[in-house]
């Protein structure tokens, strides 16, 4: 019989929930006791909201645990492991018994995220052990030419998973097509949508599948240089790249003559991301890669021609590429028996927000958002009413509950107003508002606007006034109308895509939620209460008590009262804090 | 609504005391090699916690990069920063989940309880605030980073415990 494992997922989120000293208490619990069981690492599995999560594997299968804190280990270390008696109400997933979060994994088909959670990402060993750079060996063995390669991924049907949505496989061959004695290849990492954190995930989880998917794509289009440009906000994802391409390279699987084709010849490096949005764009990534100030060029010609230092260049997103192998290995048409007509295969998306299991899911296209979030995502938690789920981040848009049975594929997506982007969905329910959200975003894509197109650079600083005065009670009559003609000459003006997409947020909220927009403006009320400017709270003569609580707390002395008679609050001194809606016992305090 | 980022400061600090041999070897790494600005930058700022004026003026006469590039891309990215900084950078996050769950109630709690702004730094030269647009950690919003450390699902009140932790810890 092998071996009791125990596994830790070590993944950022898990981290931050407090996975190392669940990993530490295990590790001296293993060492103390001396007790007979394999410790392992492992990353996110994407249960994010069960962090952290210990895997036991034992002669009976797999048991995953949830909420795993410091006593918590001990207590499933001292059943499980000493006394051998699983405590199922802890156990999150497994396939032995019923559990509640069973239906979290059901709907999803797992190809990108085929990896993460199960194996420990810095051993290349383990990575192998699941046909990991098999694809590659299946092209060195089989002697497949590039030609067969490029036409799999193009059968396959897989597009963009950055958020272009652009058929991969006619990229590699238009890079392939261009001759020059240099050519690169280039993983987009730079994973900007706030809200989005699938390649992050992927990246700490599986780093070999994105090095495999580069290698595969370096071989098609014949490229002897790979870069990944990387968010420097992902340090751990930094760091095990690096651990992956040094082992990598000791086994043979970058360098001269991989896996002994001759003349392939390819290595990897990586380039740290500086902490700009714009640079998730093609030319403004590879002016970044070069040194430059991150500002995107003028197309054509495409990078597919003219790229990095002038050379033919392929840039796919993490994700993508760690579709790559398994597409190879297993061919195209198993790919692309998922998805739907225009949309093959599977999606990764990073649920958020007002939802009850936030995490990443793995789906097949063609799936409702409505099923994503109700099925997998488990609702919306505290009983309240879903509103709107926002797709594509500040390039995205939002969609609400009446069109939730939309499908998810790119073109569906876009018929909303919406995008698909790289899939970050963040779940709003009814205290979110609407006008504040495209506030949210108008300020973000402002700020990271690079300046050189003059409608993006000017006009959404003309449109993030415009939000800021709708939403602090000034808002003027004209206003929508002036919003909207903004909206299409920047959308019509601008270079890139950030400037192209920047207003969409806030022409998906003006196209489905126009009554929150014109009960700002008009009415100068904020109908989920969320614009502090617009709130106004007042005392409740026949429940006020006199307690004098509020008097005392509020911290602008704007509540004046007897004790044990009726208070009132003093509008023009009011803050608005809620502190006295919140603190009041008898609800005697209104908020309109 | 969101809290607007400061301004970003575009002048150099001055009264730099600093060692310059100490990026000597990083001058020598990336010297003449392609592309190799922003990791020199990336590299200084690292080394003092910033981009003096005096590194500059270093870095420009020993790789022949000039001046006005190099400011050009500095004052670009939000990663650089002409000024020094705390001890410990605070990072609020305030992406689109983080911002649905109320993160600028952490914010506001740490500006109270240390009594600077955002994008300030504390007297006492331990904390600089800072707000970013996205840590990753979308699923356990709201989130903040401090150091290479991520907290999770905070309250402003846990925030602001977790920071009196670090103060104690360094007054010991």
């Amino acid at each position: 019989m092998e071996k009791t494992t125990v596994i830790v997922g070590l993944g950022s989120c898990g981290i931050a929930a407090g996975a190392n000293k669940t990993y530490q208490k295990i590790q001296s619990l293993l060492k103390s006791n001396q007790l007979d069981f394999e410790l392992k690492k492992t990353s996110c599995i994407g249960m994010c909201f069960r962090e952290p999560l210990v895997e036991i594997i034992d002669k009976n299968g797999s048991y995953i645990y949830g909420n795993v804190d410091e006593n918590r280990a001990i207590e499933i270390i001292e059943k499980h492991i000493i006394k051998q008696e699983p405590i199922k109400e802890y156990v999150v997933k497994t396939d032995l018994f019923d559990t509640e979060d069973n239906k979290f994994f059901e709907a999803q088909v797992r190809i990108a995220l085929r990896h993460c959670g199960l194996i420990d990402p810095e051993s290349i060993e383990d990575y192998e052990s699941q046909l990991g750079y098999a694809a590659i060996r299946k092209i060195a063995t089989e002697n497949i030419n590039y030609e067969v390669v490029i036409q799999s991924i193009l059968d396959s049907g897989l597009r963009g998973r950055g958020g272009g949505g652009f058929s991969t496989g006619m990229k590699w061959r238009f890079a392939r097509n261009n001759k020059s004695d240099e050519k690169y290849i280039i993983c987009n990492a730079d994973e900007g949508d706030p809200g989005a954190f699938m390649d992050r995930s992927l990246l700490e989880g599986d780093p070999h599948a994105v090095l495999e998917g580069m290698i595969i794509g370096a071989y098609a289009i014949g490229a002897t240089e790979g870069v990944i440009y990387c968010r420097a906000e992902y340090p751990l994802a930094i760091k095990r790249l690096e651990i992956a391409i040094e082992q990598g390279r000791t086994k043979g699987y970058l360098g001269k003559s991989i896996l002994g084709i001759k003349g392939f010849n390819f290595d990897i490096h990586i380039k740290e991301g500086a902490g700009a949005f714009v640079c998730g764009e093609e030319t403004a990534l590879i002016a970044s890669v070069e040194g430059e100030r991150g500002m995107p060029r003028k197309r054509p010609p495409f990078p597919a021609e003219s790229g990095l230092w002038r050379k033919p260049t392929n840039i796919n997103n993490v994700e993508t590429y760690a579709n790559i192998p398994w597409i190879i290995y297993n061919g195209a048409t198993e790919y692309s028996k998922y998805g739907t007509e225009k949309s093959k295969g599977t999606k990764v998306f990073a649920l958020a927000g007002k939802i009850n299991h936030s995490g990443l899911v793995e789906v097949p296209m063609g799936i409702t958002i409505r099923d994503i979030i109700f099925k997998l995502g488990g609702g919306i938690p505290n009983g309240k009413k879903f509103k709107a789920v926002q797709l594509g981040g500040p390039s995205g848009g939002c969609i609400p509950e009446f069109l939730a049975d939309t499908v998810v594929d790119y073109d569906s997506v876009n018929a909303t107003g919406a995008i698909m982007g790289s899939g970050g969905m963040v779940v709003m329910d009814e205290a979110t508002c609407m006008v504040d959200i495209a506030k949210f975003f108008l300020n973000f894509t402002q700020e990271e606007s690079c300046g050189k197109c003059t409608f993006c650079r000017i006009g959404t600083k003309r449109m993030l006034e415009i939000l800021n005065r709708i939403t602090e009670g000034k808002g003027k009559d004209e206003d929508i109308a002036k919003l909207e003609e903004l909206a299409v000459q920047i959308k019509d003006n601008s270079l890139c895509g950030l400037g192209q997409t920047a207003p969409n947020p806030v022409l998906t909220t003006l196209k489905y939620f126009r009554d929150e927009y014109e009960a700002h403006i008009f009415a100068k009320k904020c109908p989920a209460k969320a614009c502090k400017a617009l709130l106004t709270y007042e005392i409740i003569e026949d429940k006020c008590t006199g307690c004098t609580i509020c008097a005392i707390k509020c911290p602008v002395k704007a509540i004046t009262g007897e004790r044990k008679k009726v208070h009132h609050i003093i509008q023009e001194n009011c803050i608005k804090c809620g502190d006295c809606y919140s603190r009041c016992k008898f609800e005697a305090i209104s908020l309109t | 609504m969101r809290i607007e980022r400061l301004k970003k400061d575009l002048d150099f600090h001055d009264n730099d005391n600093i060692d310059l041999s100490l990026i000597d070897t990083l001058i020598a790494k990336y010297n003449g090699k392609k592309g190799n600005l922003i990791p020199i930058l990336q590299g200084t700022q690292q080394t003092f916690g910033y981009l003096p004026k005096q590194a500059f003026i270093k870095i420009s006469e020993e790789t022949g990069l000039k001046l006005s590039e190099m400011y050009g891309v500095a004052t670009f990215y939000a990663q650089f920063r002409l000024k020094p900084v705390g001890k410990h950078i605070i990072k609020v996050c305030h992406g689109t989940a983080c911002h649905v769950q109320n993160a600028n109630a952490i914010t506001e709690a740490i500006q109270e309880s240390l009594g600077i702004l955002d994008g300030e730094t504390t007297e006492d030269n331990l904390f600089t605030l800072e707000s970013v647009a996205c840590l990753g950690c979308c699923s356990l919003a709201p989130a903040m980073m401090i150091g290479d450390d991520t907290y999770a699902k905070l309250t402003g009140k846990e925030a602001v415990n977790i920071i009196q932790n670090i103060k104690s810890k360094e007054s010991n």
